[in-house]
């Protein structure tokens, strides 16, 4: 769990660790199949919901697997609604379904509490214990903290405090050039 | 280079080279455009106007060479990430539209009393117009780019497309129509007479040391907005 | 990519070979001789109207983060694109085409002579349009900012068509056949790597 607050780089951080982002200094390996949860549905709007997330079980490599995600974040009902319809709550359901589908054992999740009702959050904690049960890893990032106090958490804001931000291979930030 | 990538050190380098670069592009462009006025004598089938040559040679030189140095600063930035490629890519994006601009208007000018009209649909001036256009639109994407990003790679992407495309756009339009005296100049000889062409090296040069220094301009700009967009930034992110 | 909005650019086409007699007159002789020429540069016009749709808002929705957090590579997905896009746009275009020929008069060796260069050309300007959708794709850059990309990097495709057309000139269907191939080849490398560079923000 890394927390912080809004524009600290959390998300970046995590972007990062997907490898969507090159870091400037250091290196970063992967060691494990990853799939990531963000804000972003990812779900093509005309499909039905079933259709929407059999696309991307189907690239995993895991057919079929949609059917259980969906029944464990309770969206069996929805399953021929169109994505377009679904609300606010439903659509993160749908995104930690497809989390679930991917069977990958890295999972990480950017604000993966956000718009969920108490009983799905409940949910995405269970989720997230019997993924850690089997040995997978999870990070997460908040701005707030899931309630969730056994678990690793890092602030950004401690480490940043103590680590004097600077940009490393221009110097934008240098206030004593002279143009 | 990584000594460069420094804008402190490209800075001072800069600032040194900027008044001796101008004030050499001013003096070799002045001795070229009088001597090229006063000195030499007319050309016996074009009379007076071919004095134009010595501004429009230039001009068109410095079109073509602006986009291949903006391409070449890009591959560089493109392949090692080098920042200050990509900002002297972008700050040669202005002077090369200038001096297409100059070269379309002196050949339009040149036209008039050579082919009895402003613009003629002749094969080396309409890709010259395409290279413009190319210019304006390389400007206009990284200008909305650097809305977001002020060291972002994408602008670079497009210059390097356009310099793949550029010979391809050449030949088409040569192709389409050829009604322009054919190339007078190349490296090993040349058909004009030697006692009109002294003066064009010369402008050749001076043109080409006020492009440096309107790029070296563009560059200290560019810094100095990408040094306010960062402080900006951290403010935005305390 | 659904319904009528495939659809639109078709009809702005079509709207082009309907507006033309209308500013020239419906004289036939001066419609069939110019015709041809105007139904390339409508066909132009019209592949500017979907880049829009093509490559923003699937970045928006995050569909190719989750492409590359499974290591799809970007040149890939870049290839699906120009083949889809060519089916949802340069099809109906050639099927267009047919009225717009009647509308404007055209002998039949004409149509089909413009037929056959739209078959060459599509595929080109197909893989330009994604080139300049995934290049703009995060810049709020308006319709003005695609054409200005556009336009000056087909201007071969649009001389060596309307040339082919005409049949003056030698060889036009080879240049023409051989710039489009020449966008193609470079189009999945320059869209991939437009998508990786814009992921870095």
């Amino acid at each position: 769990m890394i927390t912080g607050a809004n524009g600290i780089g959390k998300s970046s951080l995590l972007r990062l660790l997907a490898g969507f982002l090159k870091p400037f200094l250091g290196q970063i390996e992967r060691l494990g199949r990853l799939a990531f949860a963000d804000e972003a549905l990812a779900l093509d709007r005309h499909m039905s919901l079933q259709q929407a997330l059999a696309y991307w079980a189907a690239l995993d490599g895991f057919s079929g697997a949609e059917k259980d995600a969906m029944r464990i974040m309770a969206l069996d009902k929805l399953a021929e609604s169109p994505v377009r319809l679904l609300s606010t709550g439903q659509r993160k359901r749908a995104v930690l379904a497809r989390l679930l589908a991917s069977r990958a054992a890295i999972w990480l999740l950017d604000e993966p509490a956000n718009g969920l009702d108490k009983a799905s959050i409940m949910a995405l904690l269970r989720m997230i214990e019997k993924h850690r049960d089997k040995g997978g890893v999870v990070l997460a990032v908040s701005h707030q903290g899931l309630d969730m106090a056994d678990y690793a958490t890092l602030s950004l804001e401690d480490f940043r405090s103590k680590n004097n931000h600077q940009s490393v291979f221009f110097d934008f930030d240098d206030e004593s050039a002279a143009f | 280079m990584i000594r460069l990538a420094n804008p402190h050190y490209f800075l001072s380098l800069s600032r040194k080279l900027t008044p001796w670069l101008a004030i050499a592009g001013i003096l070799f462009s002045l001795s070229g455009i009088l001597g090229g006025l006063f000195l030499t004598p007319p050309d016996y089938l074009q009379g007076e106007t071919v004095r134009i040559l010595y501004i429009h040679v230039p001009t068109a030189w410095l079109a073509m060479g602006g986009w291949s140095s903006i391409a070449l600063a890009s591959l560089v930035q493109f392949i090692w990430r080098h920042p200050l490629a990509g900002i002297a890519a972008k700050a040669m994006a202005l002077p090369g539209a200038l001096f297409t601009g100059l070269c379309l208007l002196t050949g339009s000018i040149w036209g008039r009393p050579t082919w009895g009209t402003w613009w003629e649909w002749d094969g080396r001036l309409t890709s010259v117009l395409v290279l413009f256009f190319l210019y304006l639109g390389y400007i206009a994407l990284s200008r909305s780019v650097s809305n977001y990003s002020t060291t972002s790679r994408l602008p670079a992407l497009y210059a390097l497309l356009g310099a793949i495309n550029l010979p391809i756009i050449h030949y088409s339009v040569l192709w389409w129509r050829t009604l322009h005296q054919g190339q007078s100049i190349n490296l090993t000889h040349s058909s004009i007479d030697p006692s009109l062409l002294w003066p064009l090296p010369l402008t050749l040069i001076g043109f080409s040391c006020l492009f440096a220094v309107i790029t070296l301009f563009r560059m200290r700009y560019l810094l100095a907005h990408a040094q306010y967009e960062a402080r900006l930034r951290r403010m935005a992110a305390l | 990519m659904i319904g009528a909005a495939v659809f639109l650019p078709i009809l702005f086409f079509l709207l082009v070979a309907v507006l033309f007699p209308f500013a020239v007159g419906s004289d036939r002789m001066i419609l069939s001789r110019t015709g041809s020429g105007v139904l390339w540069v409508a066909a132009l016009l019209a592949s500017l109207l979907p880049i829009d749709r093509l490559v923003t808002p699937d970045i928006e929705n995050g569909f190719f983060d989750h492409y590359a957090a499974r290591n799809i590579s970007e040149e890939w997905i870049a290839v699906a694109r120009i083949i889809a896009h060519w089916l949802s746009f340069a099809v109906p275009l050639m099927v267009a085409l047919l009225p717009a020929s009647m509308l404007l008069s055209l002998d039949w060796s004409v149509f089909w002579k413009s037929e056959a260069g739209f078959l060459l050309a599509t595929p080109g300007l197909a893989a330009l349009g994604v080139m300049i959708a995934a290049l703009t794709a995060r810049v709020k850059a308006g319709s003005a900012l695609t054409a200005l990309l556009l336009l000056p990097l087909a201007v071969p495709l649009l001389i060596f068509g309307c040339g082919a057309v005409d049949g003056h000139q030698p060889g036009a269907f080879l240049l023409l056949a051989a710039s489009s191939l020449f966008l193609l080849a470079v189009a999945p490398f320059v869209i991939g790597a437009a998508l990786r560079v814009g992921q870095e923000g």
